[in-house]
């Protein structure tokens, strides 16, 4: 019990520990729409491009990187939505350049006006120093909104997921819908970079959502479950982040990832059978996707 | 006096990007309507039903629409992910808007059991829809479209890649709804299976080459500009039978 209690008397830990917990469980439960919708690598591209905003608005606006990182990443899942479902042939090339030259840009700019090279060491694979409250806050906000969109727009959400062709022809504003998730996405991925990293926020949108669907044949079972499994992981992780001195988006993944692996140990090929389908990385089919 | 088409297209053409993919095409569809687009693959099948949806603009001509006419939509079975985590009802109520909150009311519960009902699944409501076989899945898309209380219902290739006993029984479910007052158009490469038994054919090939009952549309003269391939028709016990004349004794389609 010591070894649970001792790192709490750190504000530091305290923060981190939050946050990773609600990190965890707000990626698992968008990661839900994302793996069921074929979009894994959208994600872990979207991350890759908020980091060049994140870089950005860190080293010259200070104050307002949130909402700089926040516009540049939801442009770029605008960007990434449109060439995703325009061109389905070469869908994922077209991604790759996007977001790998937002990267690259943002690491760039670390190399040439950052400061040292903690600072970009702990964006790339999340820290759990230096989280102020005003994080938890922003993660709070997040998290609030994503509740809303999902809440208020959950049976569209779905529609739009399981079948976007007659979503469109069934009255669902097919494009808004989208557009709102990719925000949430984005949002939610913004929120979560400091204390995840960049590089591994897209193992968090994944690995939750599909041990999820390994365990239920349920929608509704699969975000509740999802949700679970990435606020513990978040939890678990950041312990053995503090006890290894590791970075903390490493251990919350690691823990993710072993989760997976005792989970397929224990559903078999009934597990693994009900993944089947979610490995299509191109975009929904959309109506200008149908061609006679 | 007949009443006013539902749907009107007027010298419609239409495509993708710079190609047109039909021309010229003129059709009304009301509630009366029972229709079969037949044509080979690339003719415009697709396009014409995309056009009646409204999913798709034409680039020349005028297309119609009564107010507030509810058209649904039955795509092909394999455009969706069978192994997506909804169940037969859950699936069936996704098309039914309207409700701002996550889980279904009691009415609504009720009104997708009604519709499998009609539709004779009525017991695999509860069922994950990868548990369905080809028949069973089809007709829970024919509960989601019907749950919408459509005019006008709108098929892609309804008995693709299904057996025989399910071509037959969708034919049938279509022909009692249409009895029920429902226009139905489908699209169908199925010449012998499907649209021989169909009232009302419209043959494309990047146009509008026949439109007319079975028997008039179905010669080898329509046949060959429809498809491009030499074909007989014969009569056996009073059907149309078409026969792929490329080869000894092969059934078209």
């Amino acid at each position: 019990m010591e070894a649970l209690f001792d790192p709490l008397q750190y504000g530091f830990f305290q923060r981190g520990l939050i946050v990773a917990t609600l990190s965890g469980a707000l990626l698992g439960f968008i990661g839900v729409y994302i793996v069921l919708r074929g979009m894994s690598y959208i994600g872990h591209g979207l991350s890759h491009a908020i980091f060049g905003g994140f870089a950005a608005m860190q080293l010259f606006a200070a104050s307002f990187y949130v909402l700089g990182a926040g516009l540049w990443g939801i442009a770029s899942a605008i960007a990434i939505t449109n060439v995703a479902r325009r061109s389905r042939l070469g869908a994922d090339a077209a991604i790759g350049v996007i977001t790998t030259a937002s990267f690259a840009l943002g690491v760039a700019l670390f190399a040439k006006f950052g400061s040292s090279g903690p600072a970009f060491d702990n964006a790339l694979f999340g820290s759990i120093l230096g989280i102020s409250n005003s994080q938890i806050v922003w993660l709070l906000l997040v998290i609030a909104f994503t509740a809303i969109v999902v809440f208020t727009r959950y049976r569209a959400l779905l529609f739009t997921t399981f079948d976007p062709e007659v979503a469109d022809v069934s009255g669902v504003k097919v494009g808004r819908t989208e557009a709102l998730l990719m925000v949430v996405l984005s949002l939610s991925i913004l929120v979560t970079l400091t204390v995840i990293g960049v590089t591994l926020v897209a193992a968090m949108l994944v690995i939750p959502a599909v041990i999820a669907r390994m365990l239920t044949d349920s929608f509704g079972r699969m975000l509740v479950l999802s949700t679970i499994i990435g606020s513990i992981s978040g939890l678990v992780g950041m312990y053995l982040s503090y006890y290894a001195g590791v970075p903390s988006g490493t251990m919350i993944v690691l823990v993710g990832a072993a989760a997976f692996l005792v989970v397929l140990a224990i559903t078999g090929v009934r597990g693994m059978r009900r993944t089947i389908g979610l490995d299509s990385h191109a975009a929904p089919a959309t109506k200008e996707s149908i061609r006679p | 006096m007949p009443a006013a088409p539902l749907i009107s297209l007027r010298d419609v053409a239409a495509g993708y990007k710079d190609s047109v993919v039909i021309r010229d095409v003129d059709l009304d569809i009301d509630t009366r309507t029972f229709t079969g687009i037949v044509g080979p693959s690339g003719a415009g099948k697709t396009t014409l039903l995309r056009l009646l949806l409204g999913s798709l603009e034409p680039s020349h001509g005028v297309i119609e629409r009564a107010p507030g006419v509810a058209v649904s939509y039955v795509p092909q079975l394999e455009t969706v992910n069978w192994n997506f985590p909804v169940t037969v009802t859950e699936c069936v109520l996704m098309s039914r808007g309207g409700r701002r909150v996550p889980w279904p009311s009691r009415s609504e519960k009720a009104e997708a059991a009604a519709v499998l009902d009609r539709l004779g699944i009525g017991d695999l409501g509860h069922r994950h829809i990868r548990e369905l076989s080809g028949g069973q899945q089809q007709r829970m898309f024919l509960a989601r479209a019907l749950i919408r209380r459509p005019q006008i219902m709108l098929l892609d290739e309804p008995t693709s890649g299904v057996d025989i006993s399910t071509r037959h029984d969708v034919l049938h479910l279509l022909a009692e709804l249409h009895d029920d007052g429902m226009g139905i158009v489908l699209t169908t490469h199925d010449l012998n299976g499907m649209a021989a038994h169909l009232p009302d054919l419209v043959c494309v090939n990047g146009r509008i080459v026949a439109h007319g009952t079975p028997e008039d549309v179905i010669t080898p003269a329509v046949l060959e500009q429809t498809f491009g391939a030499r074909m007989d028709v014969l009569q056996h016990l009073g059907m149309i039978v078409v026969v792929d004349s490329s080869g000894p004794g092969r059934l078209a389609g």
